[in-house]
């Protein structure tokens, strides 16, 4: 590491390398002091900069161990042992869950896109009621934060998905255990409400606003497993002429958001719109907000009608292949489509 | 929020200086700035910029509110838990009471199809005494194409609510309710919304209708870019305005021909769309909805009113809350009217499909209202 690398102010690093401190070597080895008076600063400030570099000195030599030749990583080996521990928040589509590995997963980005109509905000919404579903149901128990950008969160729509689900777990139960009246008394509709931390967002600067907030308030409430963003694309689309800034704004976002994802163990699902584009002289549908963003998100799927079935399509994951399923949107909230069902009840 | 002066947030004032003296004045221009880049224009540490945003994206965000909570709120302080009933049985069922306060309500179909008369209906419900069912406030109908006629507003007051309307003086009161503006073109139309959002509040305004958002927008933009900005600008503030005051909005679209179906799939879906391409039958042409996809997604509830073989169909086309339902429906003197209030559910796409087959002959029987006005006077 260089002296040009250490996060302090751009007049600071031009001061320490005119006076001949080219080295972090060469700061740590000054006295505080003595670099105050060389670079005109506060003696507290020089001790802030040696501090620094003194941090950024440690990273760079090895420190005994063999595992880690470089600080902060892990090696392939401990990531697949994370990786079995991983968790994932169902769809309540047997079909997607299975294209999926087993629902939403944990510490990703997933980008869901599709047509208007089509049933993101429905996802979103069932994404939200479904990771409070307890652990003795398969469940995370956890919490949602619904970020809405376009107003089209209805809390009536929560309320039957939340219902619906809270039947299914009592069936379930009833299946399994006998100990169904226990569970029920504990889990009421309007438990699951509380437990939706809703955030209406008016425009692109509350949006990341916001994100940058989340660290904190995720630490206030812990047990938050998934953050949905419905739309990510709403405001990015509607007032913007300065393109450039718009994708460096998006992938600052995209980090901020990856990082949460990693921190504090949790899903984020980003809901992005549609645009036509002109390819290979025709139009085609393609998700919004440019190329440079499809990199962004982890995992990317995109929800489309194929003939009178709804379907979901992996478009993009590092680690699940692209494949389709059907799903429908019913009153219970998302469900395994139809014809599908009739499938197996014919087998 | 996202004017808020960087100056009143609480910063340490050293700090807070160095932000006014770059001329970072309010918080968007913060915000509009990835960290590295204010570190290299205030030329300040990192963690100084990290906490100083951290507090001030802090005070911007918007507060939380948990669903609970929402849900009791909406309870507690509207009148029909916030939606306003359109007297249509199978629609309001379908729509949990009505069209929905504080979201954009969209109305698409062809030419003649009975979109201004869904709307004059509508603002008529709005106006009505609450006794009555409907939310005793003012109406703001912003009328591009000029086709709003009040003499076939009085008919449908007299036909559908004939004990308020035959009274004497209430006419008058209900009609004196509805407030026509008839903007030229969309400068004029952006200085009059600016001026509703003053008065929204104070006039007891509690429906907006704007009929249609099309005429307004095709007629001055070339298709392409600029048209879509100048329309996403309105739209976020149009949704800003139903939000803030939570009051139901109502916006008309019209409907263009489109040959082929090629910009409805995915590059992914290319396999099957080589297939279609041998199957001269899709070279149809079909209708879609005039404005484009980016305001699809902007609309939060979309109505498509077709026609299929003679018979005129009102579809849930998106909705967050309703199945996908088809009601079959007609026009008479007391406006629209359903066949039929359980609805047809339709599982497919074809929920999104606007047709218009068989409306010409019936068209001119029942389009224009001034016929209807003509078979009662005879």
């Amino acid at each position: 590491m260089e002296v040009g690398m250490l996060p302090i102010s751009a007049s600071k690093r031009g001061k320490l390398l005119a006076a001949g401190y080219t080295s972090l070597d060469a700061i740590a080895r000054t006295s505080a002091s003595l670099l105050a008076r060389d670079i005109e600063v506060s003696d507290s400030e020089a001790c802030e900069i040696q501090n620094l570099a003194a941090k950024a000195g440690a990273l760079e030599t090895p420190n005994g161990t063999h595992t880690t030749v470089v600080g902060g990583g892990q090696t392939a080996w401990d990531m697949l042992n994370d990786e079995k521990f991983s968790s994932y928040i169902t769809t309540s589509c047997v079909d997607l869950d299975n294209i999926l590995g087993g629902g939403i997963k944990c510490k990703d980005v997933t980008e869901i896109g599709g047509v208007p109509g089509i049933g993101k905000t429905q996802i979103g919404i069932q994404l939200a009621v479904n990771v409070q579903i307890p652990q003795g149901y398969g469940g995370l128990g956890g919490k949602a934060i619904y970020i809405d950008t376009e107003g089209s969160f209805m809390v009536e729509r929560v309320l039957q998905i939340a219902e619906a689900c809270i039947e299914d777990m009592a069936e379930y139960s009833n299946h399994f255990h006998k100990d169904f009246q226990a569970c029920e008394v504990k889990m009421h509709p309007n438990n699951i409400l509380e437990n939706i931390f809703y955030f209406r967002v008016c425009s692109y600067t509350e949006q990341i606003a916001l994100i940058n907030y989340l660290d904190k308030f995720i630490m206030e409430n812990k047990d938050v497993k998934i953050i949905i963003v419905d739309s990510v694309t709403f405001h990015f689309r509607q007032d913007f002429d300065d393109m450039a800034l718009r994708t460096r704004l998006l992938s600052e976002m995209a980090l901020k958001l990856m990082k949460l994802a990693k921190k504090f163990c949790l899903a984020v699902v980003m809901l992005n719109q549609v645009t036509t584009k002109f390819i290979e002289g025709s139009f085609q549908l393609t998700l919004a907000l440019g190329d440079s963003w499809s990199h962004s998100c982890t995992n990317r799927i995109i929800l489309f009608w194929n003939g009178n079935e709804r379907h979901a399509f992996i478009d993009k994951s590092p680690s699940l292949k692209s494949a389709s399923a059907p799903y429908s949107v019913t009153s219970r909230g998302i469900r395994n489509s139809i014809s599908s069902c009739k499938r197996i009840k014919m087998m | 929020m996202a004017n808020k002066l960087i100056k009143q947030m609480g910063l340490p004032k050293s700090i807070a200086n160095i932000f006014t003296a770059r001329n970072i004045i309010t918080a968007k221009d913060a915000l509009s700035h990835t960290e590295f880049e204010l570190m290299e224009l205030l030329d300040v540490d990192k963690e100084e910029v990290t906490s100083a945003m951290a507090h001030v994206s802090e005070v911007v965000c918007p507060p939380c509110q948990t669903a609970l909570l929402l849900l009791e709120q909406r309870v507690r302080n509207e009148t029909l838990a916030g939606h306003l009933p359109t007297h249509l049985k199978g629609l309001d069922e379908a729509l949990c009471g009505g069209i929905p306060f504080g979201v954009l309500t969209e109305l698409v179909g062809p030419a003649g199809i009975g979109k201004t008369q869904f709307c004059l209906k509508l603002s008529l419900l709005a106006s009505l005494p609450a006794s009555c069912g409907g939310l005793d406030g003012r109406v703001i109908y912003i009328d591009i194409e000029s086709k709003f006629r009040s003499k076939r507003l009085i008919e449908i007051g007299i036909n559908s609510f004939p004990e308020i309307f035959l009274k004497k003086g209430m006419a008058q009161e209900m009609a004196g309710r509805i407030l026509v503006l008839r903007p030229t073109s969309l400068s004029e139309f952006a200085e009059s919304l600016y001026q509703i959002k003053v008065s929204l509040l104070q006039q007891q305004v509690k429906l907006l209708i704007i009929d249609s958002m099309a005429a307004l927008v095709l007629g001055e933009h070339e298709c392409g870019t600029s048209r879509q900005q100048a329309l996403g600008v309105h739209v976020s503030f149009i949704k800003s305005l139903a939000e803030f005051s939570r009051i139901p909005v109502i916006l008309t679209n019209q409907v263009r021909s489109q040959f082929g179906d090629e910009s409805r799939m995915y590059s992914f879906q290319a396999q099957s769309r080589s297939t279609i391409k041998d199957n001269p039958a899709t070279y149809d042409s079909h209708l879609v909805a005039a404005l484009g996809i980016n305001w699809a997604h902007a609309v939060t509830i979309r109505l498509v009113l077709e026609a299929r073989s003679g018979q005129r169909f009102i579809k849930l086309a998106k909705s967050p809350i309703s199945p996908p339902l088809a009601f079959p429906f007609k026009i008479t003197s007391s406006g629209v009217v359903l066949l039929d209030d359980d609805g047809i559910e339709m599982k497919g796409s074809e929920i999104n499909t606007i047709q218009c087959q068989g409306l010409s002959l019936s068209s001119l029987a029942v389009n224009s209202m001034e016929y209807v006005l003509c078979t009662k006077n005879t």
